[in-house]
């Protein structure tokens, strides 16, 4: 079941295509990564589910139905550029933006009160934004995104600023808000937090939409079947003892130890490059290179095999 | 609409509670309160006597100026060309000429001197002037009345068809002979300090709603507030927040000044009369719109002269009408305000920061200045062409109107400049709202006025 819906969204900026034809479908429950380098048009993107600007073509759904006006109050966003009112003390602060979201004013102080206790926040409520650090002002920020409990949470970066102890905390929070029955989109370039938390990514560049999927499916796509191997014992040429349709990418030397990455053939048995080996060398270590995100990002914004994959 | 009150009310509450509200609140009345006791005490001060003549061609007036401790009357039989020649051997102070009239009661006078009448002179001659004229108004109300014995006598309708206002204008004899309108009228007074006032007030609170959008847009909070609320929302909730606070400033000083005038004109006089007195003034202009009072508060409207030189600036403040100026100038705050401010908030939402702000201030600000610039010619001819075209175009009407009102102008030209004043505030509005939508999600782009136009067809 998705939650959210884009089918084919395309929205211009005088003269220049910010989306061309967009389907994006955020299924319920999930973590979806929104990636895409810059400029890309995932800011737009995220703009046009918050209602902020409008596509000029494609539908957009929620929960199945066609977004209306109203599902503001579903959604919590956290944008990349975002900041608060210096000047006004936090509580008030806080009030208000709880209030904007269409809680009540018993409603949001309550639920606040029960944030600021948990994130150990109490002490700030009177004190002014600008009196705060900018990890802090994260945090107050962070809360305000998710104070009015939406179906559909949308974090741009959400990690920048932060320090790693906060970082992990706010993880921990996102994955505590989609264990709690949240969808959440998190557009980042940080590929290892999507690698970490993602199930879900769509890759947009160039206003398209050119990878979309389920994080696992589309490893496994992109999977070449190459596996790392450490021995030692072993003097001779390494090609000498391996298949034919087996190539070596990289050979090189580790302390006391010899390595190679060899890639087999889609077809094969990684139980064959293991059983060449054994009879003539040590095998130390064996394992298989999966391409991490990061790989797979570069290789399909810049259309070119990725630099072959050192440890 | 609940969203829209609660962005009106944290700007509201934003601002008031800033120390600079305070500090506003309280300096402004004092400088008002010096604006208007310090020209009335400086012009009423001097003790010498002067010498009026006084050239009665209605023979009404005859007899009737009583000298005063400091002003002594002779009267001329010449004719005006003459005692006008002669005036400047005389040694006189002023001459006042009474012109014949074609109806039965003048209501004009011109006062001729060589420099600025002091308000203290002219005031008493209108004072006399008004006396007598009410008294035959009254003799010739009563007559009909024993002649016609059918209509039962009415105590308010005769007060009120006996109610006069003489015109004293002062004329000023240069050296070189030429003749030039002078202004010691508390209408021009009034008319100078209301658009002097406008004009800051729109400028002051217009300014701060650009910089509120400009705060917004720097602090990135922006994004986070249009996610709940729309632009339009955002832009006129800020708008009419800063336009409480400056009606809120703008009761509070004129609260503050009649409270602070009072004061200081009581200890002045070291006697509790004048605060009496302001108290009757105020009620008796109110009066004026509310007809049931009228009895009432004119009665006891015959004061005592004991201090001339402060009851000068009551006697004064007596022949402005304050609900109609208050009422105007309320509404040409608010409207020009509105208008300004909405195009105000089209600048803040267009630029990244306040440094951006000269190409775009500088049409906007024209108008205003200009309004500024040519007050002197609206003073001059309050009916003229200038003046009338000034005031009815919108970016102007503000202030010129509020120049001009207190000197009295025909109604349907006020409507007129209302009207067109509320029509452009909607066009303003719609185009800045065009404008602000899409510059407020705009980061560091050199706006340009080709830029801006094509905002406005998206």
């Amino acid at each position: 079941m998705e939650l959210f819906s884009a089918l084919n969204v395309s929205k211009q900026f005088s003269g220049h295509k910010a989306l061309d034809k967009v389907n994006i479908s955020i299924p319920e429950g999930s973590i979806f990564g929104l990636l895409g380098p810059n400029g890309a048009g995932k800011t737009t993107f995220i703009r046009i589910i918050n209602q902020i600007i409008a596509p000029d073509e494609g539908q957009l759904f929620y929960n199945g139905r066609e977004l209306k006006p109203n599902d503001i109050y579903n959604i919590g966003y956290l944008p990349e550029e975002r900041g608060l009112y210096k000047k006004m003390t936090v509580g008030e602060q806080a009030m208000y933006l709880a209030q904007l979201k269409g809680l009540s004013k018993q409603e949001a102080h309550k639920r606040l009160i029960h944030w600021f206790e948990k994130f150990e926040m109490k002490s700030w409520w009177n004190k002014k934004v600008e009196e705060l650090s900018k990890g802090m002002q994260q945090k107050v920020q962070f809360l305000i995104t998710i104070i009015h409990e939406p179906k559909l949470l949308i974090f741009d970066e959400p990690f920048s600023g932060f320090d790693p102890i906060n970082a992990s905390m706010l993880k921990d929070e996102i994955i505590a808000q989609k264990e709690k029955g949240a969808t959440i989109i998190f557009s980042t370039h940080n590929m290892a937090s999507v690698e970490e938390l993602c199930d879900h990514i769509s890759l947009i560049n160039n206003a398209r939409v050119v990878l979309d999927g389920p994080v696992r499916d589309i490893k496994k796509t992109f999977k070449t079947n190459t596996f790392e191997i450490a021995y030692n014992n072993y003097m001779g040429k390494l090609e000498t003892i391996l298949p034919s349709a087996f190539s070596i990418i990289k050979e090189w030397d580790d302390h006391d130890l010899r390595k190679a990455s060899v890639q087999i053939p889609a077809e094969a048995n990684p139980n064959q490059l293991i059983s060449s080996l054994l009879p003539n060398v040590a095998l130390h270590s064996f394992s298989e290179l999966v391409p991490n995100m990061n790989d797979i990002f570069i290789r399909v914004v810049t259309e070119k095999k990725p630099e072959p994959i050192l440890q | 609409m609940h969203k829209i009150i609660l962005i009106i009310k944290r700007e509201y509450l934003t601002r008031v509670r800033k120390k600079s509200f305070l500090v506003m609140t309280i300096l402004g009345p004092l400088l008002m309160a010096a604006i208007v006791v310090v020209p009335v005490y400086m012009a009423t001060r001097g003790n010498e006597l002067k010498t009026v003549a006084v050239i009665d061609q209605t023979g009404i007036f005859f007899e009737k100026f009583k000298d005063t401790d400091n002003i002594k009357f002779h009267y001329l039989l010449s004719d005006l060309g003459s005692a006008k020649t002669n005036f400047r051997q005389s040694g006189d102070y002023a001459l006042l000429f009474i012109p014949k009239t074609e109806v039965s009661i003048p209501t004009n006078a011109i006062l001729y001197a060589e420099s600025n009448v002091s308000m203290n002179v002219k005031s008493y001659i209108k004072n006399v002037m008004t006396k007598q004229v009410e008294d035959m108004k009254l003799e010739a109300k009563l007559k009909d009345l024993q002649t016609d014995k059918k209509n039962p006598l009415n105590v308010e309708d005769i007060l009120r068809s006996v109610k006069t206002i003489v015109d004293v204008n002062t004329i000023k004899i240069t050296d070189e002979g030429k003749e030039e309108k002078s202004y010691t009228e508390i209408s021009m007074v009034l008319g100078t300090f209301s658009g002097i006032l406008i004009y800051f007030f729109i400028f002051m609170f217009g300014s701060q709603v650009m910089r509120g959008v400009i705060e917004e847009k720097t602090n990135r909070i922006i994004e986070v507030i249009i996610s709940s609320v729309k632009p339009f929302e955002l832009m006129m909730g800020k708008i009419i927040g800063v336009g409480l606070v400056g009606l809120t400033q703008f009761l509070l000083w004129v609260v503050l000044t009649f409270g602070i005038v009072t004061v200081i004109t009581s200890t002045f006089a070291g006697k509790g009369q004048h605060k009496q007195s302001i108290e009757q003034s105020m009620m008796q202009n109110a009066s004026k719109y509310n007809p049931d009072n009228l009895a009432q508060t004119d009665a006891p409207s015959v004061k005592e002269k004991q201090d001339e030189g402060v009851n000068e600036i009551f006697e004064a403040l007596n022949t402005v009408n304050f609900p109609v100026m208050i009422g105007a100038f309320v509404f040409f705050f608010l409207f020009g305000y509105l208008m300004y401010g909405s195009l105000f908030a089209a600048i803040g939402g267009a630029v990244d920061s306040e440094a951006d702000t000269q190409q775009f201030m500088l049409p906007i600000t024209v108008p205003l200045i200009l309004s500024i610039v040519m007050m002197q010619y609206f003073i001059q001819d309050p009916s003229g062409q200038i003046a009338f075209w000034f005031s009815i175009f919108p970016l102007t009407s503000p202030v010129a109107m509020m120049i001009r009102i207190p000197f009295g102008i025909p109604y349907w030209q006020v409507a007129l400049s209302m009207v067109l004043l509320i029509l452009t505030f909607l066009g303003t509005t719609w185009m800045a709202a065009k404008i602000y939508r899409t510059g407020i999600l705009m980061y560091g782009k050199k706006v340009s006025y080709k830029e801006l136009w094509k905002w406005l067809r998206y």
